[in-house]
């Protein structure tokens, strides 16, 4: 296991350095942030200055490598437009854009699988077919268009949920959330709703797929021939083994919602670092926008990592083959 | 003496599927009956409707097939009425069954105590640790070694013999009435399949339990069984004691399998076989199915025949049957 664990860590550091090279490069070539930040009628002697003082006019190996060496030392650079720590920046938003994923993610667990398992077990009938039906809606309908319409229905014609922003939020370890207060709880549902929808025609797809498969093993009949009740087969047979494709696959979409809740929070005005990206991007704003995808990059390796880890855990044959080649 | 009410017997069961081209019967009209303590042996080739006969006992026959006719009596009681839930609660507490690949009869997920516990939990009240009591002993009483710390292991940490013990363990938690072994011993090593042979007849004994053992291998049931019935095309079409089948098999079919057996005392010659493959259920010969690979048919054979008991305890479907004092003869 310590040899799996050096080998992914080696890895992962590879990873790093190419992501920050590309990332900075790409970053460096979208746009001059000198023309955005400074007044049009600011003199030359103003201009080289702000220059200067960015660290604009240094070559860009050399740039690249006081940006290498301050981010190991854990600062990734300083947003030319607020003028604090990007890393600081991204920090303090990130706990709304977290609290919106794994809301999204808890709903298309929760909704997904049992109709998944539910489309698997009866894939003639109708109910089945309906809601394979739906999960293609689910999955071609544009987010933002889903959520405007979300907002149309529910804020605007119904009037029963707000449309924009957090609403209020209590501190719970000295980090505010949203839901733990009614009026939260209500800015919440409709964003996770709208990123949630994607996600849930994915598990539908996959609980329906792995059902399918598990239904028509041996063992499942054995566990039927044994006398079980269907709720048992289901519950603990079926379910057990089609979670070790929901697991990975899940685990990998975290990150995924986490880093590209961009559209839905714009849509909704949630204060996370999906619209600070949007925001930073529209300003070049150079040191946010590499800290955020530096910080992608990182979030994505974790969570890689801990999917290995609870994918050893829900399939014991994994334990062993794992340690060796 | 009360009227003789068997463990199970069997009447005239029809099992078809559905397919495009109309129901196919992939067991039509079979009959047995075997009683308490008794091994019958279900003989016959891939795609005889053996295995398809036992699913059909325990109910266990999924869409697109369906039990269409006949009567399934278990000590009397017609299956074929009963509910869902009486089924259930039936299956694996009255009637057990044990398949045919241990790789994959196991929940590779699952760990063996659970799979063994929840076998117990499903039919009975019992404290979890009165169950893990009973599966300790189960295991135990089928050669696994230290049961107790096999109980948390996972299948994958056995081996194939060791897997089969284990799900004939299961198939004896509940002490059930009737076993239905569905090829157990056919994906096993010689050696392990002789040991599992050898403990589930005393098991038998021992208990009790009627035993319906389905196999193609002439050779298991020849030790095993007391008595054989031979499956063709979804029917049966030879039953009697073992020695009797064996020894003077009456139709064809019999005498084509026993002659495509290897054995000690044809050692050198050519082994026969049975010329042609076994018809699809689709497609099968009017009258007798086997007439299209049957050295003895003749134009009678366009008439389906019926079961005949010519020697007592020994029935053949046949019109030509090879009759006692005929020596088993092997075609060259």
């Amino acid at each position: 296991m310590l040899v799996y664990f050096i080998r992914r860590l080696t890895q992962s550091v590879v990873v790093v350095f190419l992501m920050a090279a590309i990332v900075f490069l790409g970053v460096y070539a979208i746009g001059n942030p000198i023309d955005v930040l400074i007044n049009p009628e600011a003199d030359q002697a103003e201009r080289a200055a702000a220059i200067a003082r960015l660290g604009l006019d240094k070559p860009l190996w050399e740039q690249f490598g006081i940006f290498l060496g301050n981010a190991l030392q854990g600062d990734l650079g300083t947003s030319f437009v607020h003028g604090t720590s990007a890393l600081t920046l991204i920090l303090d938003r990130f706990p709304a854009t977290f609290e919106l994923a794994v809301a999204a993610m808890l709903m298309a667990i929760l909704v997904g699988i049992p109709l998944g398992v539910i489309a698997g077990l009866y894939p003639d009938r109708a109910v089945g077919r309906i809601i394979m039906g739906g999960s293609i809606l689910g999955f071609s309908l544009p987010t933002f268009w889903v959520g405007l319409m979300l907002i149309m229905v529910f804020a605007v014609f119904l009037g029963w949920l707000p449309a924009a922003g957090r609403g209020d939020t209590v501190d719970l370890a000295g980090v505010p959330v949203s839901f733990l207060t009614w009026d939260g709880l209500s800015h919440l549902f409709l964003p996770a709703l709208n990123l949630a929808l994607f996600k849930t025609s994915l598990v539908i797809r996959l609980a329906r797929a792995g059902t399918r498969e598990v239904m028509l093993q041996d063992y499942i009949k054995f566990a039927r021939a044994k006398g079980l009740t269907k709720r048992r087969v289901v519950g603990v047979h079926v379910m057990k083994n089609i979670m070790i494709p929901v697991v990975t696959v899940l685990g990998l979409e975290l990150g995924s919602v986490i880093a590209f809740a961009v559209v839905t929070e714009t849509v909704f005005a949630w204060p996370g670092i999906g619209k600070l990206l949007i925001d930073s991007i529209g300003n070049l704003d150079r040191p946010v926008v590499v800290a955020y995808l530096m910080l992608t990059v990182f979030l994505f390796i974790v969570i890689n990592f801990a999917v290995d880890v609870l994918y050893s855990i829900l399939d014991p044959r994994v334990r062993l083959s794992d340690t060796k080649g | 003496m009360p009227e003789h009410t068997p463990t199970l017997a069997v009447e005239d069961l029809r099992t078809v599927f559905r397919s495009k081209a109309g129901d196919v019967a992939a067991v039509d009209g079979v009959s047995f009956s075997v009683d308490r303590g008794e091994v019958l042996g279900l003989v016959g080739e891939s795609g005889s409707g053996k295995s398809v006969t036992g699913f059909s006992i325990i109910g266990l026959v999924d869409p697109p097939g369906r039990v269409a006719g006949g009567r399934v009596l278990y000590k009397g009681r017609d299956l074929a009425g009963l509910s869902e839930a009486r089924m259930r609660a039936l299956r694996g507490r009255e009637i057990a069954m044990i398949f045919q690949d241990p790789m994959m009869t196991l929940n590779p997920v699952l760990r063996i105590d659970t799979q063994m516990i929840e076998a117990i939990r499903a039919h009975e009240r019992v404290s979890e640790k009165a169950a893990r009591a009973r599966c300790r002993d189960a295991l135990g009483r089928v050669g696994i070694p230290a049961p107790d710390e096999r109980l948390t292991a996972y299948p994958h940490q056995f081996s194939g013999g060791m897997r089969q013990r284990v799900a004939i363990a299961i198939a004896l938690l509940n002490a059930p009435d009737l076993i239905i072994a569905d090829e157990p011993t056919t994906a096993l090593d010689v050696t392990v399949q002789a040991q599992i042979l050898y403990e589930v007849q005393a098991l038998c004994r021992d208990t009790g339990t009627a035993l319906i053992w389905i196999t193609h291998d002439l050779a298991v049931v020849a030790g095993l069984a007391d008595r054989i019935a031979v499956m063709y095309a979804g029917k049966v079409v030879e039953t009697g004691s073992t020695d009797q089948v064996l020894d003077h098999p009456m139709h064809p079919y019999t005498h084509g399998l026993i002659g495509s057996v290897p054995s000690e005392n044809r050692r050198g010659q050519r082994l026969s076989q049975i010329p042609g493959m076994t018809p699809s259920p689709l497609a099968l010969p009017s009258g007798c199915a086997f007439r299209t690979r049957c050295p003895r048919a003749d134009a009678a054979c366009r008439q389906p025949p019926d079961m005949v008991e010519r020697v007592p305890g020994h029935a053949a479907r046949c019109f030509h049957p090879h009759l006692t004092g005929e020596a088993v003869e092997v075609p060259a």
